[in-house]
């Protein structure tokens, strides 16, 4: 236990904290923009990403990873915002607290391993295309100068790492923002500023209990909202997490990151913050950056509060340019350039469900819902697959005596084809129906059985199944239990 | 039941924990396997400028791929030179059977299969984040390895290993030194040592009862046994006791109670073993 926490916080100090400092001041201008997004002062967004980023840095799952205001949430609370104000929003954040801890003691971390590579990638598009797409109103009916401050802002971004030695001890995000915001100020050129999308935080949060009315009411209202903000908080989280695992080659506890998840929500909400999840983007920052344990998370929380309490003012300067350019890196770092080139390598099938969970997100701004879709065209997808894995060989015994052979899976998806391959208007004695090399894997392919036992009956045949038992024991839930290879092995072998 | 486990580092006290573990092998007459954990190093280089570009998750997984791959490829040639070195010196002290095993991982963790399949498991006090093994601190694996080990546990002190002549076991009555003694009694491990029974601090007739029966036992199965009684401060007088009479094991039960109990009141067994200057032979 001792160990552990050792283990856990404070096997990497220095590159943790380096780490946590370069993410904390990547984080902040992203908690304003993804506020802008979400319709609330940017206040709302620093704070939620303090509280997130302070709290899972204690409760998460996995080490390392930075959880904080993101854009994937933001999008989902527009509406709401719009039609009912913050304190719906903040109570709709603590009710998605409460359902994602429901979701990390039922093992729902569990279910991402139904979410296939393809569902993930066009997740990460979506996401990147939406962040874009969230920058395009700063960009549009406005002046020449806020086109060359994004397109300077960018230039730095890029560039300045290539500047020798300077260039990888200083963020370039901050760079950009420090040279942008002060040749706006220098020069006094009006352009749009942080100070102009709202309230800037200027004291440390504060304990708030939302300030809606306990009705049933509010509950309809805030419900549907805290259901998709659960599910796509614990869809990027546990995404993140993956890739979090796969750079530092370790492991991480998905269950208990679902159950943070939930605990760093309701924190942020009583806080006065709205609800976040991992970033994909900024871990990614931080693994680069050698952060590698808990006490980076922390770092990036705790440092992003101080920088913005005594920062205000300055903050405020910022032009939303600048902002802009930040952003358009992290869509541009979020997205899967891969994926593009491997469009022509992939099949088709996958190709397709990536694309309809990018259309889908980009249709709906509901990442869970491309999601949900992605999943469901894959598992059709898989299906169609395996239900190609069945045939039926027939063969003549002697005249009016046929067997017919069924080798492969039959279920939903092959039993129309399992139908087809009986010949019931030749006229025979008797029928053997083999199914030594058959799995019937669900209820419909026994009654596809039966409709073929019971034509073959009404043409007048006498028949006779063998290996129906073995064949169907694989119809019980659960039948394989996958640490017991020798169980597994005895119901798939030709029984 | 089938084997010795040796755990290996490239620390100086390495070679103490080959040459216990041979002995532990020959007097048991059980196959010796030589383990070697391979852990991950730290952090790989930094790049603090804060930006994500094109493919930059595909490009930092392949870079930090290549940095571990690198290293683990040194890290395993050094570590097969090293077993090797320490299975030729195994098999010269006369070990059954020595055999070599790398794992990736943590010690603590990487140990407990092996161990469910061992005898005895034979570890140093230190690894390789404690320079110098005479020092008396414990390694951080050590205790939760102990703990969650079932079979005996031979703790190394210092750089070399001389086979036993003369062990100390001290008695309290409790449960744990009970069972210590049910264990080695028909073991052929302790055969051939003097052993010293020495019990502190307690003088009522029903534990000098139990003293005298647990010195049966232990001549019954054939130890030649030195009973002593004493009176004092428990860690000097076993530590007095073990160098006045050229003590060269200790063995003892290890950590009775809770690690709860152990943060607040301390734990006897991580004294013994911290001071120790002799191979502590535990056993949960």
């Amino acid at each position: 236990m001792l160990n552990t926490i050792k283990r856990e916080w404070f096997s990497n100090i220095r590159g943790d904290l380096l780490a946590g400092t370069v993410v904390a001041l990547a984080l902040f201008p992203e908690a304003i923009a993804f506020s802008i997004i979400a319709g609330v002062d940017p206040k709302v967004g620093l704070y939620a990403s303090f509280c997130i980023a302070v709290i899972i840095a204690f409760v998460g799952g996995r080490p390392g990873m930075i959880s904080a205001a993101t854009g994937a949430m933001s999008l989902l609370m527009v509406t709401l915002v719009k039609e009912h104000g913050l304190e719906y929003l903040l109570a709709a954040s603590l009710l998605c607290g409460v359902i994602q801890i429901g979701a990390g003691y039922l093992k729902l971390g569990d279910l991402m391993r139904f979410v296939s590579r393809s569902v993930v990638t066009g997740f990460v598009n979506a996401l990147a295309i939406l962040i874009f797409m969230a920058q395009l109103p700063e960009l549009t009916n406005v002046t020449w100068h806020v086109y060359a401050m994004t397109a300077a802002g960018l230039g730095i971004i890029y560039l300045f790492p290539y500047v020798p030695k300077v260039g990888s001890w200083l963020p370039s995000p901050l760079v950009c923002i420090l040279t942008i915001t002060a040749v706006a100020m220098i020069w006094g050129i009006d352009v749009r500023t942080v100070a102009d999308m709202g309230e800037l935080p200027d004291t440390l949060p504060i304990f708030l209990w939302p300030d809606v009315p306990l009705t049933l009411e509010t509950l309809w209202i805030i419900l549907p909202y805290s259901l998709a903000l659960a599910a796509v908080g614990l869809l990027e989280s546990m995404m993140t997490s993956t890739i979090v695992d796969e750079l530092t080659d370790t492991d991480s506890n998905k269950n208990r990151e679902c159950k943070g998840q939930g605990v760093a929500n309701i924190g942020s909400s009583l806080l006065g913050g709205m609800a976040g999840c991992a970033m994909i983007g900024q871990s990614i920052i931080n693994v680069k950056s050698g952060g590698r344990g808990r006490l980076s998370t922390f770092v990036a929380g705790f440092f992003l509060l101080i920088m913005v309490v005594f920062l205000d003012e300055w903050i405020g300067q910022i032009p939303m340019a600048a902002l802009v350019a930040v952003m358009i890196m992290v869509s541009i770092g979020t997205f899967s350039w891969e994926s593009v080139t491997n469009l022509k390598k992939h099949p088709l099938s996958t190709n397709i469900v990536m694309l309809a969970t990018v259309s889908v997100v980009v249709a709906t701004h509901n990442l869970a819902l491309g999601v949900l879709v992605g999943v469901l065209l894959a598992s059709l997808f898989f299906a169609n697959k395996i239900g190609r894995f069945m045939v039926v060989k027939s063969e003549e015994n002697e005249p009016g005596e046929r067997t017919y052979k069924v080798v492969g899976q039959v279920f939903f998806a092959s039993s129309d084809a399992f139908n087809k391959s009986f010949d019931f208007r030749e006229a025979v004695n008797k029928v053997t129906i083999d199914l030594t090399h058959a799995h019937f894997w669900d209820i419909t392919s026994v009654s596809a059985l039966d409709k073929v036992v019971i034509k073959f009956r009404r043409e007048g045949a006498e028949v006779e199944l063998i290996g129906l038992n073995e064949a169907s024991a694989t119809i019980v839930d659960r039948f394989g239990v996958h640490d017991k290879p020798e169980e597994v092995e005895k119901i798939m072998a030709g029984h | 039941m089938t084997q010795i486990t040796a755990c290996i580092d490239g620390s100086p006290g390495a070679i103490a924990v080959c040459d216990a573990a041979a002995w532990v092998s020959a007097q048991l007459q059980t196959p010796l396997t030589l383990l070697h954990v391979l852990e991950k190093a730290g952090q790989n280089g930094t790049d603090l400028s804060g930006s994500i570009g094109l493919g930059s998750r595909e490009y930092l997984l392949q870079q930090l791929t290549e940095l571990d791959a690198e290293r683990a490829r040194l890290a395993m040639e050094h570590s097969r030179i090293m077993l090797d070195a320490a299975r030729e010196r195994a098999q010269n002290n006369g070990a059954v059977e020595p055999k070599i095993s790398q794992r990736h991982g943590r010690l603590s963790d990487e140990v407990l299969p092996l161990a469910e399949d061992s005898r005895v498991l034979v570890m140093g006090r230190q690894g390789m984040d404690h320079p110098d093994p005479a020092v008396a601190t414990l390694g951080s694996q050590l205790e939760t390895v102990l703990r969650s080990v079932a079979c005996p546990v031979l703790i190394t002190t210092g750089v070399s290993f001389r086979k036993p002549t003369r062990f100390m076991l001290a008695y309290d009555g409790s449960e744990a030194v009970e069972r210590v003694i049910e264990t080695y009694a028909d073991s052929s491990l302790l055969n051939g040592v003097e052993c010293h029974l020495v019990m502190v601090n307690h003088t009522g007739a029903e534990q000098v009862a139990k003293f005298e029966a647990a010195q049966a036992r232990l001549e019954k199965s054939g130890f030649t046994v030195v009973p002593r009684q004493c009176e004092g401060d428990v860690l000097s007088i076993l530590n007095d006791y073990q160098f006045r009479h050229q003590i060269d094991l200790i063995v003892m039960g290890a950590y009775g109670h809770s690690r709860i109990r152990q943060f607040f009141v301390g734990s006897h067994t991580r004294n013994m073993v911290s001071h120790s200057k002799v191979p502590l032979l535990l056993l949960r």
